[in-house]
This record gives C-alpha cells, sequence and structure tokens, in this order.
C-alpha cells in the first residue's frame, strides 16, 4: 500500500483495536438498525406480495352480502369469520354458468384444535389447481375422501400441531376456532385419509371434509328454505337441496369478462351475494389500509438509525481528546491534515461497515421469525433469502450516513493543533 | 548502515548534498505575533539566524522569551507572521499544508522531551512511522527502520512496545525514528528533560555519535550542561536574540 493509503489504515486500524468495546457497542448498534430497516422494507412487501401477489389459485369468490376482504380472508386465507351463507342453488346456478370455469363450495363453521374443518368436494384435489398447474395432492398411502363417508384429507401442517396421522380418527368441534368447550365436540368420528403435499400456502393449515358431512355433523342448522332443518335427524337421508347452504363458493374463471360480469350482476345489482373478484384486489385493499402501520415500522427503523448514527458519531468523538496527542505525533511526523481527517471518516464508514454485516445477521434473524410467525398465523410462507432493493440500499445509505456521522470528529482531529498536542506549555 | 553515507528513506534522496558549512537553516526576520485581547504578543520580534549542517546548537532563554515559538517555526508546526524561513534551501513560508507535512517528514527529525511515542506500537513500528508517510513500501520500511534502531543499540528491542521500555530506551527509539529519513535537521526538544542525569548523558552522546556532518542538530533546552556541550548557544529574550556565541563565552558572561 502506497503512502497516504497504508498512513491511513494505520490509524483506523489502531484506533477500531484499542477502542474495541465502543467500537463493538457501535457495530452492534448499526447492525440492530439495518437489519431493522432492511428487515421492515423486506416483511412488509414481501408479505403484501405473498398476500396479494394474484396466484390464490382462486379468480372469484361469492358469498353473503357483505365486505369482500371477510369473504377472501375466510375463503382463501382461513382466517376471520364467514360473512354468511348462501343457498346451494347458488352454487349450482354458477356450476352451470358458462363464465365460470370451475366452481367449488365451502362450508365452514368447524375446528379441530384450532385447525379449521372445510367441508367442500372431491373436485377441490382433482379438478383444481393451486398455482401453476399443481393440485391439492394426497401424499403417500393417501387418497381423496369418498363424499358420503366420514373421512377428511389434512393439510401437511396440520399433523404437527395436533397429532392426526394417515388413519387416525377425530371429532370435530363446533367454531372456527378452539374454545377447548366440550360441549362444542361433534360426535361423528372422523378418518384421516390423507396427508396433503405441502402447498406453502394457507391449505396446509386446513382439515377438508366432504361437504355432505358438514350438512350432517350433529347440532348443525340449515336454513336453506327458511325453515330449520337438522340433518342429524336425518340420518342416512339425502338431504333435500333447497335447505343446503354454502359458505363460500370458490371460482374459476374463463377470463376477466367473466369477472367483470359477475361484479356487475352481483356487486352493483343489488343481489343478496357479493363476488370477491379480482381476489387479490379485495387484499390489496386490506394492505392499503395497514398501510399507516408500514409507515410507522419505517418510521421506528428510521429513528433507530438515527440513533446509531449518533453513536458513530459520539463513540469517535469521545476518542477525539484522547487522540489529540497521537494524530499530533502523525502529523509532525509527515501526515498531512486532510491524512487524519480522512482516516476517521473512513473509520466512521469501516464501523459502519461491520455494522452492516452484523445487520445481514439480525436481517435474517427478522426474517426467520417473522416467516414463521405468518405461516404459523396465516400459511403464507416468505422467503427468507430473497432479494429485496433494501438490502443493498440501506448498507448504502447507512455507509454515507457513518461517513457522515464521520465529519464532526474528523473535523476535529483536522484541527488539531500539533505544537499543542506535542509540546509542554511553557 | 552509516547515515552519512547514504539517505536511506528520503523521498528527497539525489538532493544536493549538505557539505558543512553551507547554510541548513536560514532565518530573515522572522517576527510571530499573536493577537491577545488588545495587546500584541510579540514572540518572535525580527529573528536573524544561519545554522550550518553539521553544527550543534542550543536554543536557550527564559520562559516567554519566544524559545517555543521558535522551535514550532523551525520544525514547520508553525508559521511565522512575516520573514523567510529557508530549510535546506527550501523557502518553507511558501508551502501549503500538505507541503509543509511534506517537510516536517523529510527534512525534520523529532525528539521531543515527552519521547511521544505511540504506545500501543512497538519499537520497530513507532520507527517505520515517518516511512509510511514518505510512501516507502513495508519492506523497505522495516529494513530501514531496524537499521535504525540497530544504530541506537536497540537490536535486542523491536519488538517491545514503549510501555515494556525504560526512559532512556524510548528515547533512543524516538532518536531512531527522527534518524530513519535521514533528515536536514534534528530538532529535540529538552531531550534529557525526562530522564536521569546518566541516561541523559548517554542520549547526549548518541546524538554526538549519530548527527553526522550533513544535518544540524538543534536543541531547544534550559538545561545548561546540555547546553555547554554544544558549539553554539543561541539566547533568546523577549523574541529577540539576545545572545549567539560559543558556550563558554555565554557562561561565562552570565554566571548561573
Amino acid at each position: 500500500m502506497k503512502g497516504p493509503l497504508s498512513g491511513i489504515a494505520m490509524i483506523v486500524r489502531r484506533s477500531l483495536r484499542r477502542h474495541l468495546l465502543s467500537t463493538t457497542v457501535t457495530v452492534l448498534a448499526i447492525g440492530l438498525a439495518t437489519g431493522l430497516v432492511m428487515a421492515v422494507f423486506a416483511v412488509s412487501d414481501q408479505t403484501e406480495g405473498a398476500f396479494t401477489g394474484g396466484d390464490l389459485g382462486f379468480d372469484a369468490v361469492v358469498g353473503a352480502r357483505g365486505s369482500q376482504l371477510q369473504l377472501v380472508l375466510n375463503s382463501v386465507f382461513h382466517l376471520d369469520t364467514s360473512p354468511g351463507n348462501v343457498p346451494w342453488a347458488l352454487y349450482e346456478q354458477l356450476q352451470s354458468d358458462p363464465r365460470v370455469g370451475l366452481a367449488i363450495p365451502y362450508a365452514v363453521g368447524d375446528n379441530y384444535l384450532g385447525h379449521r374443518i372445510v367441508g367442500t368436494t372431491p373436485e377441490l384435489f382433482t379438478a383444481f389447481s393451486y398455482r401453476d398447474g399443481k393440485t391439492l395432492a394426497p401424499g403417500p398411502g393417501g387418497r381423496v375422501f369418498e363424499p358420503d363417508l366420514r373421512e377428511a384429507v389434512i393439510g401437511s401442517a396440520v399433523p404437527q400441531r395436533t397429532g392426526l396421522t394417515l388413519g387416525a380418527t377425530f371429532q370435530p368441534t363446533h367454531g372456527v376456532v378452539a374454545t377447548g368447550r366440550e360441549r362444542d365436540e361433534h360426535e361423528e368420528d372422523y378418518l384421516v385419509v390423507a396427508v396433503l403435499e405441502p402447498t406453502n400456502s394457507p391449505a396446509d393449515k386446513v382439515i377438508w371434509i366432504p361437504i355432505d358431512g358438514m350438512f350432517h355433523m350433529s347440532g348443525h342448522v340449515l336454513r336453506g328454505d327458511g325453515e330449520e332443518f337438522h340433518a342429524d335427524e336425518h340420518e342416512g337421508e339425502e338431504i333435500p337441496d333447497a335447505v343446503k347452504q354454502v359458505s363460500a363458493i370458490m371460482l374459476k374463471l374463463r377470463g376477466p369478462q367473466a369477472g367483470m360480469a359477475l361484479n356487475q350482476q352481483y356487486n352493483l345489482g343489488g343481489s343478496d351475494y357479493t363476488v370477491a373478484w379480482p381476489v387479490a384486489a379485495s387484499l390489496a385493499q386490506l394492505f392499503d389500509k395497514l398501510g399507516w402501520v408500514v409507515s410507522v415500522l419505517r418510521l421506528v427503523a428510521y429513528l433507530v438509525v438515527v440513533v446509531a448514527a449518533g453513536t458513530i458519531l459520539a463513540s469517535l468523538y469521545n476518542t477525539m481528546n484522547e487522540r489529540r496527542r497521537e494524530f499530533a505525533i502523525l502529523r509532525a511526523l509527515g501526515a498531512r491534515r486532510r491524512t487524519v481527517m480522512v482516516a476517521i471518516v473512513l473509520e466512521a464508514m469501516a464501523i459502519t461497515a461491520l455494522g452492516c454485516l452484523a445487520g445481514l445477521l439480525v436481517y435474517g434473524a427478522i426474517m426467520a421469525v417473522a416467516a414463521h410467525l405468518v405461516r404459523e398465523q396465516t400459511g403464507v410462507v416468505l422467503d427468507v433469502f430473497a432479494w429485496h432493493p433494501a438490502l443493498a440500499a440501506t448498507p448504502v445509505g447507512m455507509l454515507l450516513l457513518g461517513g457522515l456521522a464521520g465529519l464532526l470528529p474528523a473535523a476535529k482531529a483536522y484541527a488539531t493543533d500539533v505544537a499543542a498536542g506535542l509540546l509542554p506549555t511553557s | 548502515m552509516d547515515p552519512s553515507s547514504s539517505r536511506p528513506g528520503s523521498p528527497d534522496s539525489g538532493a544536493p548534498d549538505r557539505p558543512r558549512g553551507r547554510p541548513c537553516v536560514e532565518l530573515d526576520a522572522i517576527r510571530k505575533h499573536y493577537q491577545l485581547g488588545d495587546e500584541t504578543v510579540r514572540a518572535l520580534d525580527g529573528v536573524d539566524l544561519l545554522i550550518e549542517y553539521g553544527e550543534h546548537v542550543a536554543i536557550i532563554g527564559p520562559s516567554g522569551s519566544g524559545k517555543s515559538t521558535m522551535l514550532q517555526i523551525l520544525g514547520c508546526l508553525d508559521t511565522p507572521t512575516s520573514g523567510v524561513y529557508r530549510l535546506d534551501g527550501l523557502d518553507v513560508g511558501k508551502q501549503s499544508e500538505s507541503q509543509l507535512a511534506e517537510v516536517r517528514n523529510s527534512k525534520i527529525g523529532f525528539v521531543f522531551q515527552q519521547f511521544h511515542l505511540l504506545p500501543r506500537a512497538s519499537a520497530v513500528r513507532n520507527v517505520e512511522l515517518p516511512l509510511v508517510y514518505a510512501g516507502l513500501p513495508a519492506r523497505d520500511r522495516r529494513e530501514r527502520a531496524e537499521a535504525a534502531l540497530e544504530r541506537v543499540g536497540l537490536a535486542d528491542r523491536m519488538g517491545h512496545r514503549p510501555d515494556q521500555l525504560s526512559g532512556g530506551q524510548r528515547q533512543r527509539v524516538a532518536i531512531a525514528r527522527a534518524l530513519v529519513t535521514d533528515p536536514a535537521m534534528l530538532l529535540a526538544d529538552e531531550p534529557t528533560g525526562n530522564l536521569d542525569t546518566k541516561t541523559g548523558a548517554e542520549i547526549l552522546d548518541l546524538f554526538d555519535e549519530l548527527r553526522g556532518p550533513d544535518r544540524a542538530l538543534v536543541m531547544v533546552t534550559h538545561d545548561e550542561v546540555l547546553a555547554q556541550r554544544t558549539q553554539r548557544v543561541i539566547a533568546l529574550r523577549d523574541g529577540k536574540l539576545e545572545f549567539d556565541g560559543s558556550p563558554v563565552s555565554h557562561y561565562a558572561k552570565v554566571p548561573q
């Protein structure tokens, strides 16, 4: 290394070693700040991307009159409660609608140890593709349930928390969340006939049973024709279509024209039903509404950055007095003012660079925790290692800020009076 | 390596020779005035001085005589208010701050009363320092620093840090550091001030041994013993030259 460079490197290296504790604390502060900023950007963007990324399997959902968002959250993400029921006839009508490619009914309202139970038809596993032609496929040894038997197909994440495996039986519980109350338990035993292959989607957390089973479940009341119909009192009988109700009808449409037409027909036409179309748009609304949360998080992250930059400034500035003599010696031996000044700025940037490396670890940790939580809560999978522009922009910005924070101490070093630092006052 | 035969590490290798008897330091009507409130302090008030290569000079004077200011100006740590200062043929007053740093690096070797070594660096690292700013490659720096330490008798202490060395040894390291760039002038500020009499005498012997004929040795001091060992005493008072002559005549004239 040539003179000035190696002179600068020497000052920086000596100081970092000598002020190990304050350097470490500063590096940690910057690491936290950098990691936090990167994570806030990445988590919010990735979450939004995962929820609204468009590839949600179904194009539209039809349900009871109400909030599209609630309908989507309930039927696609298996969160929130159902906005209400719609008659079986609507399902049949949509099934034969030329604009609809595939219609699948969902009936919700039960759970097992917190995992939602959804009554549906076998077409969900045979005709429906959730992503790029992939179907909800039974894992090794599994098969799709028989529509008229008490059989269940469970999502890949279900065994982990419930202990259910292929061949196990369980009794559904009333309600969409676990209450732990015995009186909520249904009498029917369901046999697990398949564990689905993982899909990295909310479907992984769901227990699927035949929709007929849902209708027949003890204690369930059907009100499709306005009268109360207790299906369990009609064991072994065919339930009249007129009394059947479903929570939502999941649709694959034949092109966007169909979506617009359905929107016109149901949402704007004053019907008893709501169609959520496109599915992703309803969620985008949710994220729009939650925009302020992200803004607050970003603000907090920026404040942490400012504090970290302040830490650099303070820790370097504090060393300036004790280093006055060193700077004076170096200057007497031929170091230029500029060399000393540049060394301090570079020292600030070197500390920042170390902090950015630590920040990557912090980022990884936050992402891992966030991904775990999001997956636990929603079944949506975030990619911890996915690239995000913030991963480049934050360290670059941080380095500049670090350099900037080094300017004040550097100015102090620049102003060091060599003679005063070296000669006894006489 | 004999410092008089070559100029290791000096960026001005190949510069004109410095024959004994030619001026190394030329001060012409040097003034240094400070404004202190309403009062103008005349720290140096028109000093003319000529110091030749090979000369061994003591600058003495009571507190407030301008001695320290003189040291700062000679060492290019400060610039005069007016007057011309030529060092090794170079008009120092015309140099920029950066060029002055280069002048300090290549033409001046400092030795301080407090040694001023970098505390956590080994002896050899300390001696290498000026060569870092001279832009020498690492291997040359190390070679020259080791040679310089050998010359001051510290061949077996190269890896020691200042706190592992005695006062006398520290000053030897400082002298090695001052000589490693083969400067035109050795500028020492009370070089024995922090040493006991015996060690101080040894350090002065070392100066005598190493200063060589091609550089000036200027010591700023109020130590009579030290001043008496020089060839020439320059006494300052109130910023002016009060005496310039041999120590014998000075101390005969001013009985202490």
